[in-house]
């Protein structure tokens, strides 16, 4: 279902053990994957992998930050880090709802009232975040 | 009755007909049981029931006149003396700010109605819109038809009115509309997939979140749906969408609520909407590596990584709940799976009647015809399974357990059975109200969703139907037909007639007044609990702290404004151990402890003269036993049981209850008493036993006020230079006025020296003023 990016991030893992069990070569796989990937992948879905990607680094970034640095002010690091989780999912609903390949799953719902919806579910993500920031 | 009209809107007609029947319906539907929730109101007046609704009522109050900031950083100094509570920060303020902002609107619009009102017709109201969102959750699940049955059926059933009755001002009053509308939108952004239901569903949590603490009930009922559905292999990318978003939503709008703060992410209760989280988010991953590289031997690997994810997470939260970084289950969650646990450890939580486990009787009582029916619909649902009705029947499973664990989630039952037996009545309407429809049979789809919204209801039609026709010939089967709607109709009619009985009679009554009825059928009115807290709170000072048992903590605030020791919100245990100690132990030893808390005055409930059962001496063994939990050195349960084990108030009884404290203030004096000439004096009607302890004299306190009916009894501390002081005339005469009733003034005044502890110029200047009055 998801997003290409966070399938090669996250997904190296699970595809490294993929390959161990039907015995392909990791990257044979990485690179089927890339092509594949590049080949059958419309241009919108890529933006939209693009923008998962850096919220995926922001997210990183910040986790690593409190393991270095610690979570002080609580609220403010969990309204940051749940404001980053949030807009990844999102992102992932709406990437899930623009692809072709769900259309059937999602017939009630056209792109642009996925988008609508999806800056709704920001609005209220993001009002609610500011209030807890402190 | 609504039903006949529900009825009617089977027979297929075009849209305009279709939706002015289901509108009436629901409009009836709201205001049968908007006014069969009316009962209290109109036999008594409009009035705040109960315990806990005077708090709520007490902070709403509080907040309209103050403003809402200043409710969130309320410190209550008046409540757990000396303590205080901070109440913004450990209450649920959705209930005050609903009807705080209804009281707002309303006063926006040039309406002036007292708060007082608004708290009191709440709880119908919300009903009311209870009941439409009912309907739509059972639409959603089954089909329009269903969907008004069910409706009508949560509006009047007893077991939702019990809560929800005129002037029963509580939390669970728009909890459970929240609870049901929240599930409304859960299964319909189940079946859109659509981000903007999920929103409105997380908002809707939201709301409930800060309703009640049952939310709780929510955020696990849902990831549990998620992981059934997961286990099924139902997974697709609307469930997706529908859960992910709003986890993360609700995960940061329920942190909102000063009373939740960190504990969707510190507590257990919580860790399950977490791991299923991480869960359908590494079944996502799956799928979608799934998708791009179909391998054979791909499945295989998909179920092991799946089983390998909900390890990592089942173990990461074991490991963070044993280094502390989230904490264990509460008490209250415990006794929920084991039932004995409360009696065991927590007696404060066992004390309380509403947590013991429920009675056979009261399902019947509560549920009446529908509790018969409703395992039918739930048969319906699993029968025709789809996304929504797995969360449906999971709702009812989980709902009945939790029902049979403790009475007061009776509460959470009711709208599911209500939605399954409007399923089960719809069937067996549509089956035996259609006249002639064989020859569709064929066309079921139990997925097809707009075939069902126009000629709802064929799932499963196929097969009763068949069985009818080829068991009869036409003629009886339209004999058989009749038969059985009048039958079913009947039994509609009775469950309505039972409800209205039983709210009439069992949940109308506002327990802070009384009523008995007379042989000739006359009715009285006991009012002692208000004429109690009215001379309290006109006759001492407005600092005095007065102890009694926490139940009527919230009471003596909310209409006596005074400063109690414990209330119902029991968060301090060992608190109420103390108060506890008091009451059990000897009246010398409880002066001590009552010195320590700075006790001025001494309220105890007393139900010996009019037969009133829920006093304190009957709660009495629970005060000994929370006691007990806090200082096992000083009281002892045993001590308080005969030899043979009993508890009795009678000249057999053990004399360590004769002589403690609580049993000396409720009978003091009741000795002389003759209730009526073939009854011994000091006959105790509630026990039916003539007490042991006659001649009871009091060292340390005084009896400041007793009742019309003795219900409530006020004793006041003495103060050290009251008692064990050489007699000096002057005083002694003093003691002799301060015995009569009208030393009101002096007593303040009084007071107020006394915290200047100068003792001499006290007396001084106080003599010359004592004479004056």
């Amino acid at each position: 279902m998801a997003h290409k990016v966070a399938g090669q991030k996250s997904g190296n893992a699970a595809a490294s053990s993929t390959a161990a069990a039907s015995s392909l070569s990791l990257a044979t796989v990485l690179h089927n994957f890339q092509v594949d990937y590049q080949k059958n992948t419309p241009k919108r879905l890529k933006m939209v992998d693009a923008y998962l990607l850096y919220i995926l680094l922001t997210g990183v970034i910040q986790f690593a930050y409190c393991c270095l640095v610690g979570t002080f002010p609580f609220n403010s690091f969990l309204s940051g880090f749940i404001s980053t989780v949030g807009c990844f999912v999102l992102g992932v609903c709406i990437r899930l709802q623009a692809n072709p390949q769900n259309k059937q799953q999602f017939d009630s719902i056209s792109p642009e009232r996925g988008f609508a919806d999806f800056i709704f579910a920001h609005i209220v993500l993001h009002l609610v975040i500011v209030n807890f920031i402190g | 009755m609504p039903k006949h009209v529900s009825r009617n809107d089977s027979s297929p007609g075009p849209l305009g007909v279709k939706s002015l029947v289901i509108f009436t319906v629901l409009l009836l539907a709201w205001m049968a049981g908007f006014l069969s929730r009316l009962f209290a109101v109109i036999r008594f007046e409009s009035i705040i029931h109960e315990f806990d609704p005077w708090f709520n009522y007490r902070s709403t109050a509080h907040m309209v006149q103050h403003g809402f900031y200043n409710f969130l950083n309320w410190f209550d100094e008046r409540a757990w003396y000396p303590l205080g509570r901070i109440v913004g920060g450990t209450v649920y303020p959705g209930l005050m700010v609903t009807s705080g902002s209804i009281h707002y609107v309303l006063s926006l619009l040039n309406i002036p109605v007292h708060i007082r009102d608004i708290c009191v017709f709440l709880a119908p109201i919300f009903s009311g819109l209870t009941a439409i969102s009912t309907y739509l959750l059972t639409k959603e699940i089954w089909s329009t038809g269903a969907g008004l049955f069910a409706a009508c059926f949560i509006a009047v059933v007893p077991g939702y009115i019990s809560r929800s009755v005129a002037g029963s001002y509580d939390n669970e009053g728009i909890a459970i509309f929240a609870l049901m509308f929240t599930f409304y939108l859960w299964v319909k952004s189940v079946k859109t997939g659509s981000l903007f239901w999920s929103c409105l569903t997380s908002l809707s949590y939201f709301y409930m979140v800060s309703a009640w603490g049952g939310y709780v009930y929510i955020i696990n009922l849902i990831p549990l749906h998620v992981l059934v559905l997961l286990i099924m292999g139902r997974f697709s990318s609307r469930l997706y969408t529908a859960y992910s978003s709003f986890f993360i939503l609700g995960l940061v709008c329920s942190m909102q609520i000063p009373f939740v703060g960190f504990q969707p992410i510190r507590t257990s209760e919580h860790m399950a909407a977490a791991g299923v989280f991480v869960l359908i988010n590494a079944v996502a991953v799956l799928q979608h590596i799934q998708s791009r590289m179909s391998k054979s031997d791909f499945r295989s690997v998909f179920y092991a990584a799946c089983a390998i994810a909900a390890g990592v997470v089942f173990l990461a939260v074991v490991l963070l709940t044993y280094f502390g970084f989230i904490a264990p289950w509460s008490g209250r969650f415990y006794s929920l799976w084991d039932t004995g646990y409360a009696k065991i450890h927590i007696p404060i939580i066992a004390s309380v009647s509403e947590h013991q486990p429920t009675t056979w009787f009261s399902f019947f009582f509560d549920l009446h015809i529908l509790i018969a029916t409703f395992p039918a619909g739930l048969w319906y649902c699993i029968k025709h399974v789809t996304d929504e009705r797995v969360f449906i029947v999971l709702f009812a499973v989980s709902a009945v357990y939790f029902a049979g664990v403790m009475v007061r989630l009776m509460l959470t039952l009711t709208p599911v059975v209500c939605v399954l037996s409007g399923v089960a009545f719809s069937k067996l309407f549509e089956v035996y109200l259609k006249d002639e429809a064989p020859q569709r049979s064929n066309l079921e789809s139990s997925e097809d969703e707009e075939e069902r919204t126009n000629k709802y209801d064929k799932a499963g039609k196929l097969r009763k139907m068949k069985h009818e026709q080829t068991a009869n010939s036409e003629s009886l089967g339209s004999n058989i037909r009749t038969l059985v709607i009048l039958a079913v109709l009947m039994m509609l009619m009775m469950f309505t007639v039972h409800c209205t009985w039983v709210t009439s009679n069992a949940y109308s009554s506002p327990s802070i007044v009384l009523a008995s009825y007379g042989q000739d059928g006359s009715r009285q009115i006991l009012d002692d609990f208000r004429e109690a807290y009215y001379w309290l709170s006109q006759n001492t000072p407005e600092q005095a702290r007065v102890m009694s048992w926490w139940d009527y903590g919230y009471q003596i605030a909310g209409m006596a404004n005074r400063t109690t020791l414990v209330d119902n919100n029991t968060w301090n245990n060992s608190h109420i151990a103390l108060v506890g100690k008091a009451m059990s132990s000897n009246e010398s030893a409880a002066y001590e402890i009552m010195t320590a808390l700075d006790v001025d005055y001494v309220l105890v409930i007393f139900g010996g003269v009019i037969g009133y059962s829920g006093d304190d001496i009957n709660k009495f063994l629970w005060m000994v036993r929370i006691a007990e939990g806090e200082h096992p050195k000083d009281i002892r349960e045993s001590d308080y049981f005969t030899e043979r084990g009993e508890f009795r108030v009678d000249s057999e009884g053990s004399p360590t209850l004769l002589n403690c404290l609580m049993y000396k203030l409720s009978y003091y004096r009741f000795g002389e008493l003759k209730l009526d000439f073939r009854s011994a004096a000091g006959f105790d009607r509630t026990r039916n036993a003539v007490i042991g302890n006659k001649d009871i004299s009091l060292t340390y306190l005084d009896e400041a006020y007793t009742t019309e009916h003795w219900l409530v009894r006020i004793y006041r501390v003495k103060k050290p230079d009251e008692f064990n002081r050489p007699q000096l005339p002057s005083l002694a005469k003093k003691r002799k006025i301060k015995s009569s009733k009208k030393d009101l003034e002096r007593d303040i005044n009084r007071k107020k020296r006394g915290a200047i502890r100068n003792r001499p110029v006290v007396v001084k200047g106080q003599r010359p003023k004592t004479k004056a009055t």
